[in-house]
């Protein structure tokens, strides 16, 4: 089941500032919404986002309650070698997932 | 504005539609119609223009997904009949709510949906408005993507054609309030701050951002019969269909835009 | 045919059951506390300790006007050369009538080449966001935008 989609070029040249553009399916359950009986329906988001290239950290964003469903997070890097970027989403509950995308830097 | 050739292009597929379908009238001028898309804000139309940016895609991919797994006591996946969806399924979710013979009316195309997962896979239903379903209607419609809304022409659906259409006319409710009254005669307004719309459903299943998540036309449907203060349906009512189908004959030649989002 | 208070609540309760037999939670959004400006600006004081905030450098480009405080298109982005002797280390993201004042933290680099992000946010009512960005060389630069939201019509609620 595709959780997450993400956007990297390719190809860049080296040097090259690109954009990469990320989606992660997660319904960022806020912890204030009630039912119609008035309980609580509990926190469950995802509280962190981390991109790593070639193992070393790139990107890093702490979500919160304020970030809406199905995060979608956008950043630049500078393309420097052909190499695989890991993407990480932490959060609540042990919600973990990865997913990764290879480019090839000229 | 539309240059002439696309005009013309529109006139003809109106034109073809109405001469399949007589019974789908509509309260607005057919080349004043717009899709909802055109009402919202530039910032929410880049959210939809952009398949990578667009949550309703994350659910159509997990239907690619679902389009292939085996499933059911026979042992079957979508694909085993219908091969490579992007071929089989062109042009499908475009001609929905369609009439089946078997049950001798119309049905949506999640009603479509499960009645092949019960006749060919020897499958439970998938309940309304479940991540599954969402995710194959998702999947199945975006096929259909830019092919022209175009009604199944059964003389059979007639009838039901009318019901619908006399439901969106009818007042009702705390409000006394008939669908016509906001959505052919003051869609050109706002209610609350939102753009009140045509009722024009292009884009289902639809990410609603107010819902934050993908859903279906009738789910939409049981908001506006809430919003008006009406007694409202369940999933899968022969009353909520019939209005579907109305509604997708009063859109009839305009393109599908599904997954489309909407506020 | 007027009918009174009670029934409406009653049908609100049944198309809420019905919903959960169908797998929606039935939920309703009660006006939750707020947060205040004071705790937006313990949470900005969090971030940047006892220094100088100064205007400028970062742009906040938020619609004023929004769709639907759910989904809010956010992107910021901030003035900056982005070498490794001069970048961005960091963005903060920051709201007043949220119940948190938190809207996000962004942490950047030198290898990131443009400083600049977009994420969507939600906005709990018509407020001022504030972006935050802290630099190499440890200063902090910001830029305020007020944001109007509207309550959509017609949803699950009866309001």
């Amino acid at each position: 089941m595709a959780s997450a989609l993400i956007n990297v070029p390719k190809k860049a040249k080296r040097g090259d500032t690109i954009e990469i553009k990320t989606l992660m399916s997660h319904i960022m359950e806020t912890g204030y919404r009630h039912t119609a009986a008035g309980q609580v329906v509990p926190r469950d988001i995802i509280t962190s986002f981390t991109c790593r290239f070639n193992g070393a950290e790139i990107f890093r964003a702490d979500l919160f309650p304020a970030t809406a469903a199905n995060p979608f997070i956008t950043f630049f890097t500078v393309a420097t070698e052909s190499g695989k970027f890991d993407f990480e989403w932490i959060g609540d509950n042990g919600f973990a997932e990865t997913a990764s995308a290879s480019i090839t830097v000229e | 504005m539309k240059s002439a050739g696309t005009i013309v292009a529109m006139a003809l597929l109106i034109a073809a539609g109405i001469a399949l379908s007589p019974l789908a009238a509509t309260g607005i001028p057919q080349n004043e119609r717009r899709s909802g898309y055109t009402f919202m804000s530039p910032d929410t139309q880049a959210i939809q223009d952009d398949d990578t940016a667009n949550p309703g895609m994350l659910w159509a991919l997990d239907g690619e997904g679902l389009w292939k797994r085996k499933v059911g006591a026979a042992g079957k996946a979508c694909a085993d009949c219908h091969d490579d969806a992007r071929s089989s399924m062109k042009g499908v979710a475009a001609r929905y709510p369609a009439f089946d013979k078997a049950l001798g009316r119309p049905v949506n195309l999640e009603q479509r949906i499960n009645l092949c997962r019960a006749r060919h896979q020897d499958a439970s239903p998938l309940a309304y408005e479940s991540r599954d379903l969402l995710a194959l209607a998702a999947f199945v419609a975006e096929q259909s993507r830019g092919a022209a809304i175009a009604p199944d022409a059964t003389p059979e659906l007639e009838p039901f054609v009318t019901k619908g259409r006399d439901f969106f006319m009818r007042r009702q409710g705390q409000l006394n309030l008939g669908c016509t009254n906001c959505h052919d005669d003051n869609w050109d307004k706002h209610l609350a701050g939102s753009a009140v719309t045509q009722a024009l459903p292009t884009g289902y299943p639809i990410y609603r951002l107010e819902w934050q998540s993908l859903g279906s036309l009738q789910r939409r449907l049981r908001n506006c019969i809430t919003g008006m203060r009406a007694q409202n349906y369940d999933f899968g009512a022969p009353e909520l269909v019939e209005l579907e189908l109305y509604l997708m004959s009063r859109a009839q030649g305009m393109p599908i835009e599904t997954p489309a989002v909407r506020p | 045919m007027r009918k009174s208070l009670g029934s409406t609540r009653r049908r609100f309760l049944g198309l809420a059951g019905s919903a959960a037999a169908i797998g929606v939670v039935p939920v309703v959004s009660l006006r939750p506390a707020a947060a205040t400006p004071e705790t937006m600006t313990a949470a900005i004081r969090n971030v940047v300790g006892g220094a100088v905030v100064q205007t400028g450098k970062v742009k906040l480009d938020i619609p004023p006007l929004v769709e639907n405080g759910n989904t809010v298109p956010m992107t910021v982005s901030v003035t900056s050369p982005m070498t490794p002797t001069d970048y961005v280390k960091s963005i903060h993201v920051f709201n007043e009538k949220n119940p948190q004042p938190n809207m996000g933290n962004f942490y950047l680099g030198p290898r990131a080449g443009r400083a600049q992000i977009s994420t969507r946010v939600r906005l709990a009512d018509s407020q001022k966001i504030i972006a935050i960005a802290r630099l190499s060389d440890g200063s902090f630069w910001s830029v305020s935008a007020d944001v109007v939201v509207t309550l959509a019509a017609c949803t699950e609620e009866v309001m």
